[in-house]
């Protein structure tokens, strides 16, 4: 067991654990923020997708002590004008249905927008394919991706 | 919202504060049990199924579970439109554990399967809203002093031409103590506002599965709580011989370590210590009576057992006698692998247990015989347990469990730790997967025989495993020895052929099997769909002409085969170079679906481009989500018919994870266009039937394109390891 300080969501907050646990558990039974899920444990689902300083991470694949000083965003610190957008239009299309990896469908959603502000079905094809939905969700995701790109127009 | 509302607790909702009183746990639990399945009569109380407080917001307890298909949505929907109530005012959470008040109509107990959620709802919940509708009248007519007849609602909002005002959460508390009326008056449908209107609803969960607030079994945290993780054989029916704990509880979070009768139990504080102190056990199995054989062998088994007659499930006609005369004969075998559901959320489920009660929550699907079986292992009189059902990520059937051996490991987790220690009981991905319960291995035998353009002769010999053997459906359910959930689909083709027959080898395989998103449909609307294209192709005849002519006798097949060909407009579409299309229709618990397929080959298997599909469930109560479950059915059916596939080594399953269960991600996902077909049938399921048609559409389309159709599942070899 170890101390760490993880800067989450603009606080800093500890958490005791074994170095080697994932951000990922450090988060959901460290922290107590449970918007993060676990899906499959070996980033290939994106379920656990948060942002580490800004970049897309799969959570459950990365040490605690990997992280350092750098800044943790998770679904529920998200709020930029491209996070609100993206999940506006979630609500708009009701994009979920189980929900359970809607968490980190909006975290990868947001990422693209924030660095490309018009994708193309390509450009959302290739952010997103990281990020399973079991339901098959994908034609509202890549619908409602582009009514956010559109809200954020002008 | 309160879907996540976890502050306020079940304890505090049913209490209802200064509003609506709900005595859902005050009926003696365990006389309920022996009443739900003997007694039919439909409880419509307003006061077990509205918590309407005084902030006016009014909360429909669902019966069925919400794991994605909708029925939040739905029951507020059926509520609302005869309470006259404003949408905006509902709200939906699960009811509790109770089969008396709570139960299925169509299964005699609670439990959500079978695309039945709307299907047994649908006049009941209609009855608790006009039924409180009538009773907050009479509140206000009383208070007011004016006759109820004069008394308007609307939007919410109660009336009298007096000038009197008033609201559903004003007048909840008086109008509950009236008595309910036994049949109150329904609606005619031409005065709905909210069933079947485009744009009247929208999804109740949306926002919350946005925002990360809605609350899974997962994330479940209570004080003193124990995370467990239990390490099982890898072959089905392994026992524990031996372990060593040494290790196990060397690691630092470990608490204690037991033996369950399903293997090994860890208890630690939180996930990561579980996992590594399972990762440090050290156990000998005994494996000697456990399912060893591979996939090679059950494929040599099931083949050789296709080609003798099976036990007769149909026949009509004279099937032997109509191949001998010759014409085009077509033999064809159809190869299906088990399938995993692989939702996204691992099972898990939280208990605890004091000793004199327990307490479970978590994404249960059956909750009376999962009752049952906490209260078993715990010793424990049916109403000292309690069950809060939540929000679960997804199920595709994994967690509608016959066996509740879930709820068994979680009772006896719990016990073997003793009172006192919550537990929640975490599967990993890997367990998940492994674990077994899979979608069956089947075999289908086609053989038929087309003269003078004309399917003169179709027989169907089917080789599978029984989803229901040795449960308490068997008795309930089996038809002559035989499992119907194995031939649904192959017994009773929609299709005028004279000489026909379908029988079926039902084969013990010691891998547990269960219900997988539309059952055996899955397999049996692939083979007929496929196979009446391959004869129709035979006789020169167009898959969709040709079916109308065979679909006499089949109007709804008929309606949504014709409204698929037109929304994809069938006859004059030129199809682009390269590409081909397929159609397909399938009646999969009374709701029918028909879908065409267009798709191209590349060097990683059939690339579908694009989906068209009609449906016509009966009435359409929430047209959006028929749409949903359209889109995520075609998604889920098209990943697993492409890549998706458990193989067995030597009994045990060897898929573990996404990187070799191949799941649909979002750049293989066609476009999806959906008609609902008009109907005034009474409404059915939705959740399920979108799935079957897709399979055998992608294999009509791959003929057509001159690649042939699918033998063998998954389209794509090598896909899952």
């Amino acid at each position: 067991m170890a101390a760490f300080t993880l800067k989450i969501n603009g606080q800093a907050r500890q958490v005791d654990v074994d170095p080697n646990t994932p951000l990922l558990w450090a988060i959901r039974d460290g922290v107590g923020l449970t918007g993060t899920k676990y899906g499959c444990g070996v980033a290939q689902c994106g379920a656990c997708t948060v942002y580490v300083d800004g970049q897309t991470v799969r959570s459950c694949s990365m040490p605690v002590s990997a992280i350092g000083t750098s800044e943790i965003t998770t679904i529920e610190g998200l709020d930029s004008k491209e996070a609100k957008a993206v999940q506006a239009a979630w609500v708009a299309l009701d994009v979920p249905q189980c929900g359970y990896c809607q968490s980190g469908q909006v975290m990868s959603a947001t990422a693209l927008l924030s660095l490309n502000p018009k994708p193309t079905d390509d450009d959302i094809d290739l952010a997103m394919n990281g990020n399973i939905c079991r339901c098959a969700t994908y034609v509202r995701i890549r619908a409602a991706i582009h009514g956010a790109a559109k809200s954020l127009e002008g | 919202m309160t879907v996540h509302d976890t502050k306020l607790s079940r304890r505090t909702l049913l209490k209802g504060g200064a509003g609506l009183v709900l005595g859902a746990y005050v009926a003696r639990a365990d006389k309920m049990f022996a009443q739900a399945a003997a007694k039919p009569q439909v409880n419509i109380a307003p006061n077990t199924f509205l918590i309407i407080k005084p902030d006016n917001t009014v909360t429909v307890l669902c019966k069925g579970i919400e794991f994605g298909q909708g029925p939040f949505t739905g029951m507020a929907t059926l509520v609302a439109e005869e309470l006259d109530a404003d949408w905006a005012q509902m709200r939906a959470d699960h009811a509790p554990s109770n089969p008396q008040l709570y139960k299925n109509l169509a299964f005699g107990m609670q439990g959500t399967g079978g695309s039945t959620a709307i299907a047994n709802s649908y006049i009941q919940m209609r009855q608790v809203g006009a039924a409180a509708r009538q009773m907050l009248v009479a509140a206000a007519a009383d208070a007011w002093q004016v006759p109820a007849s004069e008394i308007t609602v609307e939007n919410g909002v109660i009336k009298h031409a007096s000038g009197h005002e008033g609201s559903f959460g004003q007048f909840a508390e008086k109008a509950m103590a009236m008595p309910v009326p036994t049949d109150p008056k329904l609606k005619d449908p031409s005065q709905f506002k909210l069933i079947g209107k485009e744009g009247a609803v929208k999804r109740l969960d949306s926002a919350d599965k946005t925002n990360g607030k809605a609350f899974y079994t997962l994330d479940i945290n209570e004080p003193d709580m124990l995370t467990v993780v239990v390490a099982r054989s890898l072959k089905f029916g392994g026992k524990v011989a031996s372990f060593d704990a040494t290790a196990a509880k060397a690691v630092a979070g470990v608490v204690d370590v037991k033996q369950v009768s399903n293997g090994v139990a860890v208890y630690a504080k939180g996930f990561w210590p579980a996992k590594m102190g399972r990762e440090a056990l050290k156990i000998t199995w005994d494996d000697s009576k456990a399912e060893k054989r591979g996939s090679a062998e059950l494929l040599q088994q099931f083949r050789g057992l296709s080609k003798t007659a099976g036990k007769l499930v149909k026949a009509e006609g004279k099937f032997e006698e109509s191949m001998a005369k010759g014409g085009r004969v077509i033999e064809v075998e159809y190869v299906f692998p088990y399938l995993a559901h692989a939702a996204m959320e691992p099972l898990n489920a939280y208990l605890k247990w004091d000793g004199d009660t327990a307490y479970a929550r978590y994404g249960c699907q059956f909750p009376t015989p999962d009752h049952m079986a906490i209260s078993k292992v715990l010793g424990l009189p049916i109403e000292k347990v309690k069950i809060d059902v939540v929000l679960a990520g997804g199920s595709f059937g994994r967690r509608a469990q016959q066996s509740t051996h879930q709820a068994i490991e979680l009772a006896e987790v719990a016990k073997a730790i003793g009172p006192g220690k919550p537990v929640k009981l975490v599967w990993t991905r890997e367990d998940d997967m492994r674990g077994g319960y899979y979608r069956p291995y089947a075999i289908h035998r086609m053989r038929g025989a087309v003269r003078d353009g004309k399917i003169e002769a179709w027989s169907d010999t089917i080789v599978s495993q029984s989803i229901m053997k040795g449960s308490f459906f068997e008795s309930m359910m089996f038809k002559d020895g035989l499992d119907p959930t194995s031939y649904e689909g192959s017994n009773e083709i929609p299709y005028d052929v004279e000489n026909f027959r379908c029988d079926m080898h039902q084969v013990d395989v010691g891998v547990p099997v269960l219900w997988w998103r539309s059952v055996g449909h899955t397999h049996t609307g692939y083979v007929v769909e496929a196979f009446v294209d391959e004869l129709l192709e035979a006789a020169g005849k167009d898959p969709v002409e040709g079916r109308l002519a065979l679909l006499s006798k089949k109007p709804r097949h008929a309606g949504v085969l014709k409204a698929v060909a037109e929304l994809a407009d069938w006859k004059n579409y030129k199809v682009p170079a390269g590409r081909a299309r397929g159609v397909a229709v399938v009646e999969s618990f009374n709701t029918f679906v028909a879908q065409v397929v267009e798709l191209s080959m590349t060097d990683d298997g059939p690339k579908v481009h694009k989906v068209w599909c009609a449906v016509d469930c009966g009435v359409a109560v929430n047209p959006d989500i028929i749409r949903a479950q359209m889109e995520g059915g075609i998604g889920f059916g098209l990943g697993h018919i492409l890549y998706a596939e458990q193989t067995l080594d030597a009994g045990a399953p060897v898929s573990g994870n996404f990187d070799t269960y191949r799941s649909l991600r979002i750049n293989e996902m066609p476009e999806v266009e959906v008609v609902i077909v008009k109907s005034t049938e009474k409404p059915t399921g939705v959740g399920e039937p979108g799935v079957p048609p897709l399979g055998p559409a992608v294999a009509n389309a791959m003929a057509k394109l001159g690649v042939g159709r699918p033998r063998q599942l998954p389209v794509v070899p090598g896909a899952s390891a």
